[in-house]
Parts: C-alpha cells; structure tokens; sequence
C-alpha cells in the first residue's frame, strides 16, 4: 500500500512509452554494488492496522492532569481552531510560491502578522519561525548584524535553561559571546548586576517577560539601560500574558527593539513538543535585518488587493551564503490555527484566559499555604511559579505522579541547588475539582514525606 | 476555470474588516470568575500593566468559520490540485496520518511530562528513529531537527564537532556543487566555514576533476544532494566519497531528493557520514501552507556521539530521553516537531517495506513518463539521455527567445488550467527552467492532462502570447506587483483606512 | 548597443566610475540595472567607511536577486545618494545621474588604472551575452 493509483496496465503503458520493459530499468545509473539490500522495517499493513496500533501508543500511558508550563502552555482551544486548519487547502499547499494560487495562506499570514505586531506594540512581524527558542537565536544573530561591530549578547540566567541552550548552540560558530548575568533572590535581573558589564562591544539585552520562574522583571529599568549602553532589547515573552501585561513595544522611553517568543500559547496543542511556531517582531528600522518570510500586501493588474512574499532577496534560495539565515519553512500550519484563535477570542478572551490562569494559580498556591508550601521568590507572577517545597522537588513529583497528577518541573534539573523548589502552572483549563484535588493529593503527599 | 467549484470569487476583506467593537464569540467566554480573576491584575504595579488592549477582531465564532473556509478555497493544494513542485515531494499525505497525530492522547502530552508516563510516544519516536537508519543505511538517529535547513545545521555542525574532537581544527571550507539548494551555502557559513562551490558537467554530475583539485587539508566536508537537483542521479558518488574521505573531509547528504531512490538505494553505502531526511517530503507529512517540516538526522558510527539531543534510547524494555556523549546540543524549545513525527511513524508502518520500495519506484516511473512524453511533444529536457529520477527539469529558453513567452508566464499560465505550477527557475544556473515533480500519488491520467495543457499553452504563446504573459487570469487575483510589494512594504492591515472606511458606510 | 557613456570607467563587476581629481562617483551600469530588473532597494556604505579596491559596499536588491556593490577603488567614502533610499528606481531611471551610489576619496590614485574605458567594457558585456 502506497497510495499509488497505477493499475497493472498504466505501468504497461508507461513503460512502453519510456522505451524500457521494466522499472527496475529506470535505475539502472544507479551502481550495482548500492543495490540489493535487506530492510528490517516491518512488512506493510492496512489503514485499520495502523490505526489500532497508532491508537494503543497514544493510550499507552493513563492520563494524566498536568501541570507544567516551563515554556509550553496548556489551553481550551475552540473547536472551530483546528477544523479549519484541518482542511486540505491549508493543510496540504506548500509555501506560497505562486502568489496567485495561495492567497489563502498569504492573507491568513497577513492577517496574522498584523495580530502579532498589536499583541507585542511592534512595528513588523514576519511569518514565523520554527518555535521560541530558535527565534531567539535567530534574533541574537539579527541584533548582531544590526550593530554591525558589537558582538556581546547579555543572556540572564533566569531565561528558560532550554532557550539559553539553544542561542548558544546555533550561534556559536559567528564569534558572539554570551555574557550570562545572574538573578537576585527575588528571581529577577538587577540592574546592578548589569552595570558591572562593559557596554563596549554591547550588541544586546535579552529580557525574558515574565521569566524562567514566572516573576515579572522591571522592564522599563532594563530596557532604558540597554539603550543608553547603544545596545538593543530582546524581548522574550509569551503571548498569552501580554493581553494583561505591558506590551514590549511600550518598554521603556523607546520600546523593545527585537521581540520574539513561543506561540504555542495561541491556539496550538502541546503534542508532546510540537510542531509549535516561533513569533519575531521588531521596529520598521530593523526589517530588513530580519530573517524568516515576510508577507506583503500590493495588487493585481486589475489593482485588487493581494498578498505576496517579499523582501526574498534576503533569504537563502536567493541569498544563499550570505542569506540573514538558513531558515526556508515557517511553522505555517501552526500560524494559521494561531490566527484563527485570535480571531475567535478577540483581545477580551485573552485577557480572560490570561486573568482566569492568574486565578487558578493564585488558588493553588494559597491552597498549598498549609502544608508548608511557599513561593520560592518574593517577586509577581501571573500563572506560573516557583514554589518551595518541605520535600525535594523530585520525590513529590514521583508522590504526585501516583495521584494522576504531573505537578510541575523541579528546577533542580537546571539549577543544582534549587533541589526543593516546583515551577507550577494551573493554567484556565483547570476547574476547582482539579484544584482541590492537587491540594488534596499534595497534603498527602507531603505528610508521607514528613510534614512540613 | 476557476478553482475547484468555486464559481464566485470568495470576498477578500481582511477580518478586521468584519471585526465591531463590542461583538463576542461565545466560545472565548473561558471565564467563570470574571470579576475576581480581572481584579487581580490591580495586585500588579502599574508599570507592568498593559494600558490599552490589542485590537484583535471582534467577530462572531460563524464569521471566523466563514472567513477562514473561504480564504483556505483561495488556495491550491494537494487536496485540490496537481502540485508538481519540484524538490518539495508533494505527494498524498494520508488521512490516517494526520487521525493518528491528532489523538487527544497526544495532543494534551506536555514535552516535559515525566517519563515514566511518557511510554507511549517514547517507544513510537524510538521506533522511527531505527526506521530512518534502517532506511538511509546509517547507525543513529535524532529527530530533533524541525526541518531540513535545521539538520543541515546539525550535519554540519557535528562534522565540525568530529574534526574538532580530533584536534583536526585547520579545516575551513565545506564545498558545494554550484547546483545545490540555496541552503547548504547559508548553512556552511552559519557553522562558520567557507563555502567553495565547484561546477557539475553537462551530464548534470559532478565535475569530480573539479572536486579533485578543490579538496585538501581545509577541507571539511562536502554537502551532495543525490539525486542531484539536476534530477539525475549522482553515478560516480562512491569516487566523489572516496576523494572527500582521503583528503579528511565528511560527506553530508541532503536528503531533499531521497524519495526517488527509496528502498533502491541507501546514502550510508553511498559513503556518506551524516544526512538529513525532509519528513514532509518523503514520509508524506502534510506541508502546512509552508511548515512544519520536521528534518531528522541520521549518522554512521564515526558521528554517532555528535548527535544532537534529545534522543530516546531503550533500557531494560523503558524508554527514556538521552543526550549522546559529545553532542553538538538542543537545537530547538523540546524535542522536534512530535506531530510531524507521529504522522511519518504512521507513514512507514502503513507502508512498510514493500510500500516505501513501491513509493520510490513508482514516483520514479512517474516522473521517465512524464519526460519522455514532454520530449516527445518537442518541449526541451536539459539532461536528455539521462534517467529522470523523481523529477527533471524542461527549459523554456527557447520559447522564450522565440515567443518571447518565459519559464513563468508558462508557470501562471498553467495556474488557469488548474495545476499548481513546478519549481520555477531552480537550479539557478539553468535559464528559463522548470523543476518537475509528478510524485507516485498521481494517476496516468493526470500526467497526460498535464502533457495536453503544456501543448495547448505553447499554442496560445505562439498565437496570443499576451495571454500568457498575462496570465493568470481565472484565480482570485491576477498577476501581482511584487516589486510594489517590494518597494513599499506593507506588512500589516491600515486600521485607519478600515476606520475611515467604516465610517464613509455609515 | 549598450548606453556606455565614454567619459566613464568601469568594472567587470558592473561599476561605473566617474573620476574627478581625487573624488570617484560610483553607481552601477545602465547594462546591470537593465539585468536585475527593478530595483527595490539599494543597501548605502556608511559615510566615512574606508574600503580596499574591490571589498563589498553595499548591495542592490531586485524583487528576485540581491546583487553586491564592490568598491572599484581604494578609499574612504564621503558622500552617499540618499535619495536611493525612497526611490532606488532612480537607478533603474538614471543610472549614471540621480542613480549615482557613493563618492570615494581614493587613497591610491594609481588604481584608476586598473579600471575599464567604455570600449573595454562593451566587449565584456557583449562577451558575457554569447
């Protein structure tokens, strides 16, 4: 089975009109010495098989109530979001190439990117990028070319352990050096900590809204320090929170420069880890310095509107070794279902799944008082936080996993000596039976271990 | 002719056209504690507050419906139509595949669950990852990589984490054959080397005399696509292996083309050292309007601990998440693009060996077919008497001399007849070309509808050229101003003009 | 026949250079504007950059390709054609007047005789058409 239409008769005739009588044939540039192997991969089998077995794979483990973010956020998303991505005319076409033929995807990135850039209070958006992480690499690599001479990157410690990963891998080849800064015992950057950092050479300052831990950093202090150090600001944010919390291009007397995040947060599963997009915003100054597709609005012979790809002179099929980046796909599915859920949510749903998170966490948190739990740094959050437990973080997740319940992410994965502090999440998919019973669950849990 | 049935142009207003202040959907009243839950945004301090909302449309849940259904019938698709798009490998992606990829059991799994909960989807990403070796003749696997352009990076980047282990630091170039795709260039240069590109003969191989004189001691890898972008295959590749391994380099294999050969032949007996395979290309995973991809790497012995992580590996029947001993790192947020992976998985297994074997002999007999009948009618191959691969290219110079008609206006041309046009003017060093990909998925019948309307178009730009050039003339819109969209730049909608334009209706 | 005005010098890469005692006007030829199509955008050096004779300095983008200017001459640039940035149609328009890119003080005024004349260059591009 192979989805192949050709009865015995088509391939008669093909070959026949080829000029060969048979298709091992058509092979023969190929060296005889490459051919003639054995696979292991199992024999073929029916839909209905592969059906079965797809299902017993994704039911192998029992469900389970989650409640990690730490990057990837679980929330409600309508049902129309994915019926209509779902359709084979989105689904199935590939990169607007042939304009003509694909305003559909080129309106819904349009529409998309203008839902981006009044979400972030950005000039320009473009199309997407694979996901958070690597959109911020790829800002790194963009703030780079911008300041032309400086290649210094201030990367805080409080931004997602993954992220830092990320930028270091994919940029350090180009000779950028990134200065890691450390946070205070409230979670955050201080600005003092930055001052002892030499602004000779500075390209830029990555802030992460709200950060790692979920506190909230002091934005507008951070960003009026990188602009007078004639550095830009990164924004790293999620988008979710910015229906509640001040969007990056309003930081400061100037504004975030370059602004990126995950969208996952809009509309997109968590699916074990993707396919999710990565959003890039900036000022109209930067646009030519950024990397990725770009969707542009013109018109027809006719002078109807119509939307096209541009600025391609900057990318690889193009460009090639000087291309801003290698990238050649943007995460379109994923943007589409993203623009879709905007659009049925509209600025007030946001804010109320933003604000309902806020509310669940806060319930959790003042829930979990009793036994002992404590917010592990003084400073605000919205709907993620770093608790501190009367137990290591490892042992109550293990206790916890036993209730049905992932509890959160023990940050003693990244950071050696945070060995009792939980990075918890209750996002508004949770209701208060869900709540109650972490509670409940986690007293327990707790008062096996000792109490508090 | 127009798309599918769609006899009335869909309306093209953007939704903040629709969008009025004041109007909800119900499906976004997420909130049961509205007041308490708002309240609490006044515990923020004030700088940190958002002081003005983000107009995002304000549209009912039917007016979203409508508006994305009838932008989606603005588009073609595979779905739709014949999308013969050369080097993107559109074939049929599976219903069941995507059924599979959407089970709620996915769907709602956190990246970071714990693993002793994350059995399942462990054991089918292990799976696939023997499956993609067993199939590319290599050792290991990681699936990390989010698209092909990604697991270039990965390829080579472990090739220079290989050279640097071994204290081997003095090579600085990687050499591509001018032919290749416009990434391998821009991704030598992300990991730092340059790039030194050597020429392929009019066969459409590599000029391996060329190769020879470019390899030495800077030398530290060579990027080959194979089948080449020439759609052809590469016949002197075990050579091209041998010169690149004695003068120390590697060999990375983009696996761009990797659907014409397989289950004929494999890059790890080839001699290459590393490759990417493109998921959404030859596993069939839908290309999503531009993405995701997914683009694993697969690796022989030497380049097995350089693999970028996370990988999952087995321990006494428990699958768990591992980084290799010297990887070169996380290149993305998790761990790939998952759904992509679980629609590929479906892919292999559904077909299993014998399917995938069919796939890459038929998309092959496919695309001979198609070039031979194209030759036949007279329209010029570029690699005449060579075997097509998966895809050949035509060339259009002539009529472009003669009928003063080129490669393009063929290209929109063809969009009125219903067929989504080939990779136009890719490799570039072929003028006026096209890039054909008929894929295994395409009946008989369609390729001979294809021939007919080619014949009939180059009839219309011998006797009405202007049709064509100023084709198309059925879709949505006709031909666009892409220098205006160039030169003036507007990326996103002009609320005041909607303003304005609101107010002159009312 | 192609607009090569004879007062001119040139480059193989498509430069024209108008010297004036130790000042070069730079744009790119009639011929290459006519091959790159229209003009998008023009990437200016920075006044006050000093390039070595044939570093890139700066680069002119077609819808489809993005081609880079060299510096045909040793020197410090004193003078860019700001108007390119709002209307690098000029190029396309008047490429040896309001399309002019950039102004060099040479360092090295013996360089000017590594350039083309106008015949030179004629045959080149004639050459580059067989």
């Amino acid at each position: 089975m192979s989805f192949t239409p050709h009865t015995e008769q088509d391939i008669q005739e093909m070959l026949a009109t080829i000029g060969v009588s048979d298709i091992s044939d058509l092979f023969d540039e190929i060296p005889a010495s490459l051919k003639g192997f054995d696979l292991t991969i199992p024999n073929q089998q029916s839909e209905q098989a592969s059906s079965i077995r797809a299902q017993a794979l994704a039911e192998m483990d029992k469900p389970i109530a989650n409640y990690i973010g730490a990057g990837a956020y679980e929330h409600y998303i309508p049902a129309a979001v994915w019926d209509i991505v779902g359709r084979g005319e989105f689904m199935t076409a590939y990169t607007p190439y042939q304009a003509e033929a694909s305003q559909g995807t080129l309106q819904v990135i349009f529409e998309y990117q203008t839902m981006m850039t009044q979400l972030t209070g950005m000039d320009v958006s473009n199309a997407s990028m694979y996901d958070g992480a690597t959109a911020l690499a790829e800002a790194v690599l963009m703030s780079v070319r911008a300041a032309k001479k400086a290649r210094n990157i201030i990367v805080p410690k409080n931004l997602h352990p993954h992220y830092r990963e990320v930028v270091r891998n994919l940029t350090h080849a180009q000779k950028i050096q990134l200065i890691e800064v450390d946070f205070t015992s409230e979670g955050t950057v201080d600005l003092s900590a930055l001052k002892d950092i030499a602004a000779d050479g500075l390209a830029a300052l990555i802030i992460s809204q709200p950060n790692f831990f979920g506190s909230l950093e002091d934005v507008d202090a951070l960003t009026d320090w990188a602009h007078e150090q004639g550095a830009l600001t990164i924004g790293v944010v999620n988008p979710t929170s910015l229906a509640v919390i001040k969007q990056p291009g309003q930081w400061g007397q100037a504004g975030a420069d370059i602004v990126v995040g995950d969208g996952q947060p809009l509309g997109v599963p968590l699916s074990g880890g993707g396919p999710y997009f990565g959003f890039m915003c900036c000022t109209q100054k930067l646009v030519r310095q950024m990397p990725g597709r770009i969707i542009g609005q013109t018109v027809d012979l006719d002078g109807r509107t119509g939307y096209a790809l541009t600025l391609q002179a900057r990318e690889q099929h193009i460009r090639r070794s000087k291309a801003t980046s290698n990238i050649c796909t943007n995460q379109g599915l994923a943007v589409t279902a993203a623009t879709i859920y905007m659009s049925i949510l509209g600025a007030e749903g946001l804010e109320q799944v933003a604000t309902q998170s806020m509310l669940n966490t806060r319930k959790l948190v003042n829930g979990l008082t009793e036994t002992g739990v404590a917010q592990a740094f003084g400073s605000h959050f919205l709907y993620e936080v770093a608790l501190k437990l009367p137990m290591s973080a490892e042992a109550f997740v293990t206790g916890m996993l036993e209730h049905g319940i992932d509890p959160g992410l023990p940050l003693s994965r990244y950071f050696a000596d945070q060995t009792d502090v939980i990075l918890v999440c209750a996002t508004e998919t949770k209701t208060q039976d869900h709540l109650d019973a972490f509670i409940a669950a986690a007293t327990q849990v707790i008062a096996a271990n000792g109490g508090k | 002719m127009t798309i599918g049935n769609n006899s009335i142009s869909p309306p093209s207003q953007l939704i903040f056209e629709i969008s009025k202040p004041g109007r909800r959907a119900l499906s976004q009243m997420v909130s049961t504690q509205e007041a308490e839950a708002k309240a609490l945004l006044n515990e923020l301090p004030a700088a940190l507050r958002r002081e003005e909302k983000a107009r995002l449309p304000e549209v009912s849940e039917l007016q979203a419906v409508r508006h994305y259904t009838n932008l989606s019938r603005k588009n073609f698709s595979i779905d739709t139509n014949f999308y013969p798009l050369g080097s993107c490998t559109m074939k049929y992606n599976p219903r069941g595949a995507h059924r599979a990829a959407m089970n709620p059991g996915y769907l709602q799994r956190h990246p970071l669950r714990s693993q002793q909960v994350n059995q399942g989807l462990l054991k089918l990403l292990h799976e696939l990852q023997d499956w993609i070796a067993d199939l590319t003749g290599m050792q290991q696997t990681s699936l990390t990589p989010m698209a092909g352009a990604q697991g270039e990076f990965a390829g080579i980047a472990m090739i220079q984490a290989y050279h640097n282990a071994r204290g081997d630091d003095a090579r600085t170039e990687i050499i591509v054959p001018t032919a290749a795709h416009g990434t391998n260039p821009a991704t030598a240069v992300m990991c730092g080397y340059k790039v030194r590109e050597i020429p392929i003969e009019d066969s459409g191989d590599v000029d391996v005399e060329a190769l020879k004189a470019a390899v030495g001691p800077q030398t530290a890898g060579l990027m080959l696509t194979n089948p080449s972008t020439c759609g052809v295959f590469e016949r002197r590749i075990k050579e091209i292996a041998e010169i690149v391994h004695e003068a120390g380099g590697l060999l990375y294999y983009d696996g761009a083309n990797m659907n014409a050969i397989l289950g004929q032949a494999r890059p790890g007996d080839m001699g290459f050292d590393v490759l990417h395979l493109n998921l959404h290309k030859t596993f069939a995973t839908p290309h999503g309007g531009g993405g995701p991809g997914a683009g694993p790497v697969a690796v022989n012995a030497k380049l097995a601990p350089y693999l970028p992580g996370p990988v999952v590996e087995e321990k006494d029947g428990k699958y768990e998440w591992a980084t290799p001993s010297d990887s070169i790192g996380r290149l993305s947020s998790f761990m790939g693009n998952v759904g992509v992976l679980i629609r590929a998985h479906y892919y292999a297994m559904t077909l299993g060996r014998e399917g995938l074997t069919d796939a890459g002999a038929l998309a092959t007999l496919n695309a001979n077919y198609l070039m031979a009948r194209l030759e036949k009618e007279g329209f010029k191959v570029t690699f005449s008497g060579r075997r097509a691969t998966h895809e050949f290219i035509i060339s259009f110079q002539k009529e472009t001399k003669q009928y003063k008609v080129n490669a393009m206006d063929f290209a929109k041309r063809l969009l009125d007849y219903g067929f989504h046009a080939p990779t136009t003017y890719f490799p570039l060093l072929i003028p006026e070309c096209w890039l054909i990909e008929p894929t295994e998925t395409e009946a008989k019948h369609e390729l001979d509808r294809f021939v007919d309307v080619l014949i009939k178009i180059r009839e219309e730009a011998i006797n009405s050229p202007e049709v064509v050039k100023q084709a198309p003339h059925t879709l949505p819109v006709k031909r666009l101003d892409d220098v205006k969209a160039a030169r003036e730049l507007v990326l996103k909608a002009d609320f005041e003009q909607i303003d304005a334009a609101k107010a002159n209706q009312q | 026949m192609s607009n090569c005005p004879n007062d001119l010098k040139y480059t193989q890469s498509h430069e024209w250079i108008r010297i004036e005692d130790n000042i070069a006007t730079i744009g790119i030829t009639d011929h290459a504007q006519s091959e790159l199509g229209d003009l998008v955008y023009v990437e200016l050096p920075e006044e006050g950059a000093e390039f070595e004779q044939g570093d890139e300095a700066g680069v002119v983008e077609s819808v489809k390709t993005a081609s880079d200017i060299y510096a045909p001459l040793s020197g410090k640039v004193i003078a860019v054609n700001e108007l390119l940035e709002d209307a690098p149609e000029s190029i396309n328009n008047d490429a040896y007047g309001d399309g002019w890119i950039f102004q060099l003080e040479l360092s090295d005024a013996t360089e000017v005789d590594s350039l083309l004349d106008a015949d030179d260059y004629e045959a080149q591009i004639e050459s580059d058409d067989e």
